[in-house]
């Protein structure tokens, strides 16, 4: 089994030899071991993708806005995940964005991922069919088998900032609420007198 | 009270003050002697043919947890024998396994550790080393110990050590366990405490290979190498460019080790009333560790110039500071900082910096606990701080550099690449070799400068976010720059590609952290260094004194 580092590192220095400045390099180094440490298929699609474009001019947004198309071209994951990574607060603030056409798309996820994490929100990432939520850069969530998958290109990438909701009722809340409290010991008026050190009343 | 700050990292971060760099209390070979004096040491097997060939395994314990070294010594024809990093075997070759070994685990790693970089070794495995005698010692102390008698000393002195380890990997490398399994252990919080266990074993093991052999050859008349000679005896090693990217590439690593004894420096220099004790234990450490320092033999002209220098610069500050001494003034400490500062070279300026620790366990062992780094919760770049921000940024923490002009070709001189044949680290001169588009992103400085003539050529008001989508070509650069922004001393303040480069002064800072000592230069890109000569042996860990480095050799 291929360790952490050694990932990283041949992760880092193919993407270089493939063209990428050492910053970017930088940056698939440490999304490639991310990748495969949540069981994502990250080496495939990043040795599959480096064959793709060795060589070969790649190409970044301009812009970060709600739609973004660079036709006739295809977006390379590396420039447009680093540009919404450095853009974190203004996706935040878009909070609904579709990119038109993205080559190797998985290799985008972790960028999505640490950009949930850097603004403490989930976020919902669709590429064509299918759907994945990113956690916080803890975790990926999918309604698809993840092991294997490899995407060529997608027409669309959504991305969906989600708000901090509880996923749960007030009703439920309170019930557990209701069972906490039963660590809690009544006072006794001797108790509020003398417990909190401050006597009944606390005025100047 | 005076005021006392922490010393600038324009004057400290460069290559000449981090090339004179010395061991001290917050070196990792001494805190792994300190956090690991209360285990248990124990050799569990050694099965060594007569000549000393064979399996071996040392296990060190407490409570649950057990850590063991499991050596392969193996027969290797001189011709073979080579510290390059190019060799392919050696005569003896280690690894520190995670808990104690089975059988199946050691047939496992017999079948790889001996072939180092092409075996592969899993995550049971922690570090991995090789090694190879010095042959005249070593045949010397054999012979000597089989006839009854002890090695000659001066032999034993000249070189100080039996094997000379040519490389200690860890962390991840040929398969083993990465650093995040096992970072949340206590005892190995400090940096490459790993792989100082590792040395401090395979020491152990050149005594024991020794013995058994003497013993073997001349079983009635055979001794046992004395203590105080194997006290006397460290571990030698042989060290070329690859430690030196790891300092560029490890900054927040690199703030960590640098501001410890910085902050350790302020800390003894705050002190108003210096107790007479600490004084003593001071004068102490510097009377023995000065007479140490005619056992640094080197034939290296810029190392003799070194201890030159140093000699003289110690004879300068006890014949006019010490003897004038008046012990009863306030801020003691700081007032002998202030006048080796101004009277001392970096040299003397450092060895004795490194001696003010001494007395002071309550300061230096708090700070051996912040000397490793999460670098990766510093590793994404604020795209939302404005381009007048970095440039402000880069103003305030790279002055030095943006004074040197990049456009001479003598500051651009060498460049660092890795080689195809060995995967490693060279430095080679840009105007005379080729390979120079395939350079290793370690020429911090001409990039900041390169990045700093963008940044002013920009809108300053713009975001970090958006001056990135058009110049990614400089994103290292720039998220060098933030970096240094929370950890000032996270970066070399010098050129490391000029014509000027001594590589070794890059090596020694990061030999100096260890713990190592005599710097044997053999020329300006590799040197041999000596580990834990002078060192408490296993029987007498649980009372030593953490001064043992200074012990007379």
């Amino acid at each position: 089994m291929r360790t952490s580092s050694e990932i990283e590192t041949i992760s880092k220095r193919a993407t270089k030899a493939a063209g990428f400045p050492w910053g970017i390099a930088e940056e698939v180094g440490k999304n490639i071991k991310n990748l495969e440490l949540l069981g994502v298929s990250g080496v495939e699609n990043l040795n599959q993708y480096l064959k793709l474009v060795k060589g070969v001019e790649t190409f970044g947004p301009k812009e970060i806005s709600s739609e973004n198309k660079i036709e006739p071209n295809s977006f390379c994951p590396f420039y447009t995940g680093s540009a919404l990574l450095d853009s974190a607060s203004k996706v935040e603030e878009i909070k609904n964005l579709t990119l038109y056409s993205i080559d190797f798309p998985i290799l985008l996820i972790p960028f999505i991922n640490r950009l949930s994490d850097r603004i403490g929100k989930k976020i919902k990432l669709q590429i064509d069919e299918y759907n994945f939520l990113l956690n916080l850069n803890k975790f990926i969530s999918s309604d698809s088998d993840l092991n294997g998958l490899i995407i060529e290109n997608a027409k669309i990438v959504k991305i969906e900032v989600q708000e901090n909701i509880d996923s749960f009722q007030n009703k439920v809340w309170d019930q557990l609420y209701e069972l906490s409290s039963e660590t809690f010991v009544e006072e006794t008026d001797r108790l509020k007198e003398n417990a909190a050190g401050a006597g009944l009343a606390d005025n100047d | 009270m005076p005021d006392i700050n922490h010393r600038s990292p324009k004057e400290i971060m460069t290559l000449s003050r981090l090339g004179s760099f010395y061991q001290s209390k917050l070196s990792f070979l001494r805190s792994f002697i300190r956090e690991f004096k209360d285990w248990e040491f124990n050799k569990d097997l050694f099965e060594l043919d007569k000549d000393g060939y064979g399996t071996a395994v040392y296990s060190v314990k407490k409570d649950s947890r057990a850590y063991s070294l499991v050596c392969f010594a193996n027969k290797l024809n001189s011709i073979e024998r080579s510290d390059r990093v190019i060799a392919t075997k050696w005569d003896a070759a280690f690894v520190l396994h995670d808990g104690i070994p089975t059988k199946d685990d050691i047939d496992r790693l017999k079948e790889n550790v001996p072939k180092q970089e092409v075996g592969r070794v899993s995550y049971k495995e922690l570090a991995l080393s090789r090694a190879n005698k010095s042959v005249r010692v070593f045949e010397h102390t054999v012979d000597a110990l089989a006839s009854g008698r002890q090695p000659d000393e001066n032999i034993v002195k000249d070189v100080g050590y039996l094997y000379r380890t040519t490389a200690v990997y860890g962390s991840g490398k040929f398969g083993l366990a990465d650093r995040y399994r096992i970072k949340e252990r206590s005892e190995i919080c400090g940096p490459f405490r790993l792989e100082m266990m590792l040395v401090y074993l395979v020491r152990q093991f050149t005594f024991d290979q020794v013995n058994h052999m003497a013993k073997s050859r001349n079983p009635n008349k055979a001794v046992k190498l004395s203590d105080d000679i194997a006290r006397n005896l460290g571990i030698g090693n042989s060290t070329g460019l690859g430690m030196a990217p790891f300092i560029v590439n490890h900054p927040t690593l690199l703030h960590n080790w640098i501001y410890s004894r910085e902050d350790a420096l302020k800390q003894i220099r705050s002190i108003q009333k210096v107790e007479i004790k600490d004084f003593d234990k001071f004068k102490e450490c510097f009377e023995k560790s000065k007479l140490n320092i005619n056992t640094w033999k080197t034939d290296s002209e810029y190392q003799t110039n070194k201890i030159n220098i140093l000699i003289k610069d110690l004879e300068v500050f006890e014949k006019n500071y010490l003897l004038d001494f008046e012990f009863n003034e306030n801020f003691l400490w700081n007032n002998l900082y202030l006048w080796i500062e101004k009277e001392l070279s970096e040299e003397g300026i450092e060895y004795i910096v490194s001696m003010l620790m001494e007395p002071y366990d309550n300061i230096v062992n708090p700070l051996v606990e912040n000397m490793s780094a999460e670098e990766d919760l510093y590793f994404d770049i604020p795209g939302e701080r404005l381009v007048s921000n970095l440039i402000n940024i880069i103003k305030n923490n790279y002055s030095n550099i943006l004074d040197i002009d990049f456009d001479s070709p003598n500051e651009i001189a060498n460049f660092w690449f890795i080689s195809k044949n060995k995967e490693e680290p060279r430095v080679a001169n840009r105007h005379e070799e080729e390979g120079s588009e395939l350079e290793q992103p370690l020429a911090i400085a001409r990039d900041v400068s390169k990045l700093f003539k963008r940044l002013k050529d920009y809108d300053s008001s713009k975001t970090i976010a958006e001056f990135l989508m058009a110049n990614n070509d400089l994103r290292h650069a720039v998220r060098r720059c933030f970096i240094i922004e929370k950890f000032p001393y996270s970066e070399i303040q010098d050129n490391t590609i000029g014509s000027q480069l001594v590589p070794i002064d890059m090596l020694r800072l990061k030999l100096s952290f260890f713990g190592a000592q005599k710097f044997d230069p053999r020329s300006d890109k590799w040197l041999r260094i000596n580990m834990y000569q002078g060192a408490p042996l296993i029987n007498e860990l649980k009372n030593t004194d953490d001064t043992w480095i200074y012990n007379r050799l």
